[in-house]
């Protein structure tokens, strides 16, 4: 084929036409809606920042961080976040006390010892009660665990941590178990093989093979939950009480950070008064330790991930 | 060779799979006693509730005496908060999802707004009732209304739909893509006439799991100031309102036993809508499963 | 595919040197990132012929296929340089409407990628795309896609059903049909029949003796034996150089590179 062929006389017009509207605007509309995102995150740093600031001209730093009695509401006020950091922090140990162990246990029967089918059946069950809305749960804390609580410590209050913190775990379970189960069933079974070829057990190769080698998953999974139970909101303030109390015990009423910006909300309190300022400095530092929690699960499971 | 299983290590070996008995045990414990906790706690709000799940409830507004009270505008709030939401947030979310899928550079800028949105998902959900009470309420003067609930609730559930309607655009398979693109379409002839009718019942699931999520909340909207006690149904998008959650909440904080029975009443007949848009979400997954 | 080692046997009924050219390309080389992937590429493709590309895995024949309906511009880092000319217009110029130019330079994949749409829907999807909304002026491009893909008969009385429910052959066909409505000059197949039984493959081989009184085709395949049995011109492919194309018995029969003759005879590949 040395001689040039002839060239077809066919043409094509392949000039431009109009570019449509639709592919004109539509990028932009889209970038838009994706800049809501954005645009919420600044709102929420920007309210925080700016009204915690103006909190702290009328109640300075030092009595925040410093006083160990909450109690802006009544005379004489104070405004140590004390109490209500320790409420916060009594409500997410004892959920974290439930619910780790449960949730990491169930995680390992699920990935290691259950057929696909029981697996296909449990795994949405738990994961119903993470659907369960918190109000459900607060009304659980109140009219089911408290009684129980009860009578096991004829003592405590109606209103106590430990119900609480138990519903609180309750909740959390589904978290850790589902977000660990993925983590283990990611480990490749060639490692599990290698175990059991060397007449390891079950149990020892889902705790000495599967267990580290998801580990960074499993961490990260405790940090969201953990993250999850500071949040924690309808539960504590139905079931835990309304006292800011510094105090490690777990029958006793307490008030965390959350049920005390509910707590001031349900109140008609005057816009720009120091009372509406605490709102945001207690959010400020709920916002703050959870964010934290947040970024470190992602470290976590980025960081350590695919090491096999 | 009748020695080969005659290992001095049996007793060694019999422990062990004794052990691993005991923890098998154990871990089966473990797993069930989520699903007691489930049982227990339906169970409990069933027997409480049931007696109270007559037709006042649904007819009747919130009264002082329990024996008369009942939640018609809790229930007619919530369902006018999901009316608003689900257009906004669907628009909204599917937009954002489009962008970062299909249209965004693959930059620091775009990796910053993918992360934020992951970032979002974690925020306590009662933050965003502060910032509803500060944007919504305050700055944009729209008081305690409606469209400040339904606003503040959009944010809250933005990222879920995002995330979700990401990986059900991400699931389109390339081809689906390209059969478009060699036909001459142009991008956004692509995006919506091939991929976002191949993605959409997925991305429903995804939005009525998260605006599922919405109707349970009740923190945000306590912050932003949803009245407790409301005898009237919401006129317009700046009336006050309250929604079931709230309304339940009000039940529960009251010391009478005759109120707490009201609120596991109003539990059930949030539990019942709640799996209904559960159960909708799955027939829709279930749809889609056959179209990929 | 079968060990011999013998050349393929060429179809007899090959026309003698009457083409047109309609696509010219001249000095072409393409680069992904900084991969060479095509280098130096010289080629002309008749008019109203099928043109075969042949070659082994990775040679690049998928990737000069992709550059005739620019669809390698959504790989990002893609980069060409030289000329691509279609029926006299440079197709990487600046003035080029690539959605109009995917328009008449169709593309059938090889994979059937149909819609989860009706069948209907699927053939008319490009012309609604081209802003055909009349419902008779559609009805009958759909049936004459359908006839010209030769799956009217097997369709009509469903044009409803999903095009899922389909069998794969059928689907593959569809996918001409829907890429014919558009009425392209150029249609692209890239290993369209790769994925098929072999009654399918006979089916689609039959259908481009069809095609090619109306339309230009360009086929990439896997299959040389295909190549000679359907091809007017083939073209031979090795690590991104096009070593050789002629006129497909001449080609398969006497070819003037040595590393043309290897693969022929399944020395390699």
């Amino acid at each position: 084929m040395n001689q040039q062929p002839p060239k077809s006389s066919a043409r094509l017009d392949l000039t431009k036409g109009k570019t449509s509207i639709a592919d004109k605007i539509m990028p932009v509309l889209l970038f838009l809606c994706a800049s809501v995102s954005v645009l919420t995150t600044i709102g929420i740093v920007y309210t925080l920042l700016s009204e915690t600031i103006s909190f702290f001209r009328i109640v300075p730093i030092q009595e925040f961080f410093g006083s160990l009695k909450w109690s802006p509401l009544i005379n004489p006020k104070s405004f140590g976040i004390w109490p209500l950091l320790s409420g916060t922090m009594l409500i997410t140990i004892i959920a974290i006390i439930v619910a780790v162990p449960i949730g990491l246990a169930s995680a390992i029967y699920l990935s290691e010892y259950a057929s696909r089918r029981v697996r296909k059946i449990v795994k949405p069950i738990l994961e119903v009660l993470a659907g369960v809305p918190t109000i459900v749960y607060g009304y659980f804390a109140l009219t089911f665990i408290t009684p129980i609580v009860r009578s096991i410590f004829p003592d405590t209050g109606v209103f106590n941590a430990l119900s609480a913190g138990i519903v609180v775990g309750i909740m959390i379970i589904p978290m850790i178990s589902s977000l660990s189960e993925d983590a283990m069933s990611a480990v490749p079974d060639s490692l599990r093989n290698g175990a059991y070829a060397l007449g390891a057990t079950r149990f020892e190769v889902a705790t000495k093979i599967v267990v580290p080698a998801a580990l960074s998953g499993i961490i990260a999974s405790f940090v969201l939950a953990f993250s999850r139970a500071i949040g924690e909101t309808m539960i504590v303030t139905v079931a835990a009480g309304s006292t800011p109390n510094l105090t490690a015990n777990p029958l006793e009423s307490i008030q965390t950070m959350t049920a005390y910006i509910v707590q001031v909300s349900m109140g008609d309190i005057p816009h720009g008064s120091v009372e509406y300022g605490t709102i945001f400095a207690v959010g400020m530092t709920l916002f703050v330790i959870t964010l934290v929690l947040n970024m470190l699960a992602q470290y976590v499971s980025k960081r350590f991930r695919e090491e096999y | 060779m009748n020695n080969l299983f005659q290992d001095a290590n049996r007793q060694q070996i019999s422990g062990r799979r004794r052990n691993d008995l005991i923890w098998r045990i154990l871990f089966l414990g473990a797993t069930l006693f989520g699903i007691v906790a489930l049982s227990a706690l339906i169970i409990t709000i069933v027997t409480d509730g049931i007696a109270r799940l007559n037709p006042d409830l649904f007819t009747n507004y919130p009264s002082r005496r329990a024996s008369a009270s009942g939640m018609k505008s809790a229930i007619v709030g919530s369902l006018y908060m999901l009316c608003l939401m689900a257009p906004i947030s669907f628009v909204l979310g599917v937009g954002a999802a489009i962008y970062l899928e299909e249209y965004a550079p693959k930059n620091r800028f775009t990796r910053l707004i993918q992360l934020n949105i992951s970032t979002l998902a974690g925020v306590p959900s009662i933050v965003y009732g502060i910032l509803g009470l500060a944007i919504f309420v305050r700055t944009f003067g729209l008081e305690r209304s409606l469209l400040s609930g339904a606003l503040t609730m959009t944010l809250l559930v933005l990222p879920i739909i995002i995330v979700a309607s990401q990986e059900a655009i991400r699931a389109v398979p390339r081809a689906r893509r390209d059969a478009s693109f060699a036909l001459g379409a142009t991008k956004w002839q692509t995006v919506s006439r091939s991929v976002l009718p191949s993605a959409i019942s997925a991305i429903m699931t995804g939005v009525i799991l998260a605006l599922s999520r919405a109707i349970g909340e009740t923190a945000p909207l306590i912050i932003i100031g949803a009245a407790t006690y409301v005898a009237f149904l919401p006129e317009s998008l700046f009336d006050t309102f309250t929604v079931m959650p709230i309304q339940i909440y009000n039940w529960i904080a009251r010391p009478q036993e005759a109120f707490q029975d009201l609120a596991a009443s109003g539990i059930i007949v949030l539990m019942i809508m709640l799996v209904i848009m559960n159960v909708a979400a799955i027939m829709l997954r279930n749809k889609y499963q056959k179209n990929i | 595919m079968s060990t011999t080692t013998e050349a393929p046997q060429v179809k007899e009924t090959t026309k003698t040197v009457d083409f047109k050219t309609i696509i010219d390309i001249k000095d072409m080389d393409l680069y992904y990132g900084t991969y060479h992937a095509l280098k130096k590429v010289n080629l002309t493709i008749p008019e109203k012929a099928v043109t075969a590309f042949i070659g082994p895995s990775g040679c690049g024949k998928s990737t000069l296929l992709r550059t005739l309906n620019r669809m390698n511009d959504m790989i990002p880092n893609t980069r060409i340089e030289g000329l691509v000319d279609i029926a006299g217009t440079d197709i990487y110029s600046n003035e080029v409407d690539v959605e109009t130019l995917r328009k008449k330079v169709g593309m059938v994949f090889q994979q059937a990628n149909p819609f989860p749409k009706s069948i209907y829907d699927n053939v008319a999807y490009g012309p609604r795309l081209h802003g055909i909304k009349n419902k008779a002026q559609l009805d009958e491009i759909v049936e004459q896609s359908l006839k010209q893909a030769a799956l009217w008969n097997e369709v009509k009385d469903f044009l409803k059903r999903s095009a899922f429910s389909l069998s794969g052959g059928q689907q593959q066909r569809l996918c001409i049909a829907r890429a014919l409505a558009v009425n392209p000059e150029i249609l692209l197949m890239d290993e369209a029949t790769s994925a098929l039984d072999p009654i399918s493959t006979l089916k689609i081989e039959e259908l481009t003796q069809e095609l090619k009184n109306k339309y230009t085709i360009v086929m990439v395949t896997h299959n040389m034996h295909q190549a000679a049995r359907i091809s007017d011109q083939t073209v031979f492919f090795l690590n991104g150089e096009v070593v050789e194309f002629d006129q497909t018995d001449k080609l398969f029969s006497n070819p003037s590179d040595k590393r043309t003759e290897d693969y022929i005879t399944g020395r390699f590949g």
